[in-house]
């Protein structure tokens, strides 16, 4: 509990490289935070995925956004160039977002419901879990 | 001296401050030069001759039963 409230709170002032990363721009909305780097294997076929729900649940106000975690910003768009995002990114390289979630391992998804509230996270991408990340997602969509 | 070696052992214990890697730091673990024997072929000829002479399949990451009949 404390964990999701500092997690909170540092969501809603956190300024990073002169990007605010500010959940007012995500009232009312569902988001799904996706921490991911150029390096991580799970995370090229995620992205496929990300693209899809996006897509598919964006009337539902569904918001995906990608954090990137890569040192260098290049490394990050060459990764793009091959994997393309149809969603909302984030370019993180201090890492401070990702130390405020409590990232354990890469990729690391985070899912915030309307109110703010982290309603869920995983560690990784399998593809066999598919179902339940979407279950997760349509309950928090409700 | 007694100065001296205050200093030494107080040095001595800022070395550990940083020893863990975050997940999202990994980058350059993961590259494939960083992991031992990065050739395939010589690993596995290596591993070969390790199991059989040790009998201990397994040992070091190679994956099997250790029942000796390969």
């Amino acid at each position: 509990m404390v964990r999701v409230l500092f997690a909170l709170l540092c969501f809603l002032s956190f300024e990073t490289q002169a990007q605010t990363f500010a959940i007012d721009n995500y009232k009312g909305k569902v988001v799904y935070l996706d921490f991911w780097a150029s390096w991580c294997g799970p995370c090229k076929e995620s992205f496929p995925w990300l693209n899809a729900i996006q897509k598919k649940y964006k009337d539902k106000n569904l918001v995906v956004v990608g954090i990137n975690l890569d040192k260098e910003k290049s490394k990050a768009e060459g990764f793009l160039k091959e994997h393309p995002a149809e969603f909302a990114l984030f370019f993180n390289s201090e890492g401070d977002l990702a130390k405020a979630f409590g990232v354990k391992g890469m990729p690391y998804s985070v899912i915030i419901d309307k109110n703010g509230r982290v309603v869920h996270s995983h560690i990784g991408f399998n593809p066999d879990k598919i179902k339940e990340y979407t279950t997760v997602i349509e309950g928090a969509l409700k | 001296m007694k100065y001296l070696m205050a200093f030494a052992f107080l040095f001595s214990l800022q070395g550990c401050t940083t020893t863990q890697v975050e997940p999202w730091e990994k980058d350059l673990l993961s590259e494939d030069k960083m992991t031992f024997g990065s050739d395939a072929i010589q690993k596995s000829y290596e591993q070969h001759t390790y199991f059989s002479k040790e009998a201990t399949s397994g040992g070091s990451g190679f994956s099997g039963g250790g029942c000796g009949c390969n």
